[in-house]
């Protein structure tokens, strides 16, 4: 297989090319993944583009995180191509702060690489670049704090930090808000959308949340039987309000996808359950 | 004392609680002195009324006298140091070859397979009946007592360096994958610091060990250190210059705790937080 990382050299090559494809800020074709004798992605297509914001929903075990993983580079024993363009950085389920290095020191350590196209070094040190960064996500009183006394919400605060010091060209989320509780979890949503209009990563979110999703992303996704199985591309500007007429609709579509009928769902939805591949805002106010 | 409760009961200001607290003793600890002094002054009674012979034992008073004149006439400095000497160089290099080890051995599985058997199979020899192999080896100079007390040391820090180095979060790892860091800096920033709490508690273990090793090997064929004094001063019945000794070898092995539990309050000041 191939499974390209050109993120070291290929910002610049990727500039000189204005084909669509070369938009990509990661392109994934035929991604297989066995463990043992099961087959957790089977062939799985996903492209996304510059500055996208891409949710991906799926039922537990779906194979999304493995997915993540794989994008990540975490995960070498994929099969199919994968190829991501520009830095990547990730924030985990659980913040994974280096227990024994302050906050500050834990969000440079996201410098902390050999040439590798991070360029958040620019005026003043990593030092420098640590504080702005913390400064972004509303942490910059707790440089000097060790990770274990940072509260849930401030623990994943420093670790958006600590991915977007970097200035990822794709920054992958896996469930980041999912330990949170309700009223941390909305600031977290305002506090992503936020960073996301500044720096413009392509964001793939890793999340089983489908309001989450709709929130956020420009492109919902569902990963079903180890491939992409649905897409609804999300036309409303944001910040959205959760009780928009319009998420309704999609939000029964993209339950039934996972496998919830609109009984069991929470809100209110309608009954007749569009069941195409894609299902667009605009033409599906109920 | 009684100054100092005094002090206690007069009320403190507000702005300096913590640094009285710290610069006099809490009533706990003066209350847990009470006992060593009474046993001291018991022995001290029984010596002086003949009910202790000095040739079983001296008084505490014989005793700390002979550590003065001793300590002004050299002889007490030199055999420290001769002493102190040996231990330094026996756990220097025996730290350095335990940790070192624990790295290989920690850091991958082939590494794992080359040192780990070798280790286990080491340990299982009894150390002291190592002495009569090392004099056939090293002779009767210094270089069996130093490594007598490097093999000691070694084992106890390698076992605990490398169950830690195991032990270290593997999701930490994947971080420091997703950072790009180089393999030298996951094992500065993930593996080494992640290891370090029970590296210490590795290290307390075998600093008792360095004393205990240095005490037998010194007890062999020597001319100089502490070990030697004893020796000599049984030879004489001097059994105050014995008790001089002892207190000595104690007090070196309390005062290398004591830095290790310093080291530990300053390396590991992250839990804090955690503990408190």
């Amino acid at each position: 297989m191939a499974q390209g990382f050109p993120g070291l050299t290929g910002e610049r090559a990727a500039g000189a090319d204005d084909r669509a494809e070369s938009r990509a800020v990661a392109r994934v074709r035929g991604l297989t993944r066995r463990f043992g004798e099961r087959t957790v992605l089977d062939g799985a297509d996903l492209t996304i583009e510059r500055g996208e914001f891409v949710a991906l929903l799926g039922r537990s075990g779906s194979g999304k995180s493995t997915l993540l993983r794989a994008l990540a580079g975490l995960d070498r024993e994929t099969g199919g191509d994968l190829a991501v363009d520009g830095t990547v950085a990730v924030a985990f389920q659980e913040p994974r702060l280096v227990p024994w290095k302050k906050v500050r020191a834990n969000v440079a350590l996201g410098l902390r690489t050999s040439g590798g196209g991070a360029s958040g070094t620019s005026g003043g040190g990593p030092r420098a670049a640590a504080d702005k960064a913390l400064a972004e996500v509303g942490l910059a009183e707790r440089g000097d704090a060790w990770p274990l006394t940072l509260s849930g919400g401030e623990a994943q605060r420093a670790s958006l930090a600590r991915a977007l010091v970097r200035e990822p060209g794709l920054l992958l989320l896996d469930e980041p808000f999912s330990a949170l509780d309700a009223l941390t979890r909305i600031t977290m949503h305002r506090l992503v959308l936020d960073l996301w209009e500044r720096h413009r990563p392509g964001v793939l979110l890793v999340t089983h949340d489908v309001d989450e999703a709709l929130l956020l992303a420009d492109r919902v996704l569902v990963l079903d039987g180890g491939r992409i199985a649905h897409e609804t591309r999300v036309r409303l500007p944001r910040p959205r309000p959760r009780d928009h007429p319009d998420l309704s609709g999609l939000r029964a579509t993209l339950l039934a996808r996972l496998g919830v009928t609109p009984e069991d769902a929470p809100q209110d939805a309608p009954q007749d359950v569009p069941g195409g591949p894609r299902a667009d805002v605009p033409g599906e106010t109920p | 004392m009684s100054t100092s409760s005094l002090d206690l009961a007069r009320p403190q200001t507000r702005a300096e609680p913590r640094a009285a607290a710290r610069a006099r003793p809490s009533p706990a600890t003066l209350a847990r002195l009470v006992s060593p002094l009474v046993a001291l002054a018991l022995w001290q009674l029984a010596s002086g009324t003949g009910l202790l012979p000095e040739r079983l034992l001296s008084a505490p008073s014989t005793v700390a006298s002979t550590g003065l004149d001793l300590l002004r006439d050299g002889t007490l400095t030199d055999a420290v140091a001769t002493s102190v000497r040996r231990a330094a160089l026996g756990f220097l290099a025996g730290a350095a070859a335990g940790i070192g080890l624990a790295v290989v051995a920690g850091l991958s599985r082939i590494g794992e397979h080359a040192v780990d058997p070798l280790m286990q199979m080491l340990r299982a020899l009894p150390l002291f009946g190592l002495i009569p192999l090392f004099i056939l080896w090293f002779g009767i100079g210094e270089t069996p007592k130093v490594a007598l007390v490097a093999l000691g040391v070694a084992f106890p820090l390698y076992l605990n360096t490398f169950a830690g180095i195991r032990g270290v979060d593997g999701r930490l790892a994947e971080v420091a994958r997703v950072l790009d860091l180089s393999r030298l800096g996951l094992l500065r920033h993930i593996v080494l610091p992640g290891a370090l709490p029970q590296a210490l508690v590795g290290l307390r273990q075998s600093l008792g060990v360095a004393w205990l090793a240095l005490i037998v090997a010194e007890q062999v064929n020597t001319d100089a250190g502490l070990g030697f004094m004893i020796n000599n001063a049984r030879e004489f019945l001097r059994t105050d210059v014995v008790v001089l000794g002892l207190a000595v070898y104690a007090a070196l092995g309390l005062l290398t705790d004591a830095l290790v539990r310093l080291l530990e309050r300053r390396a590991l000041a992250w839990r804090k937080g955690f503990l408190a």
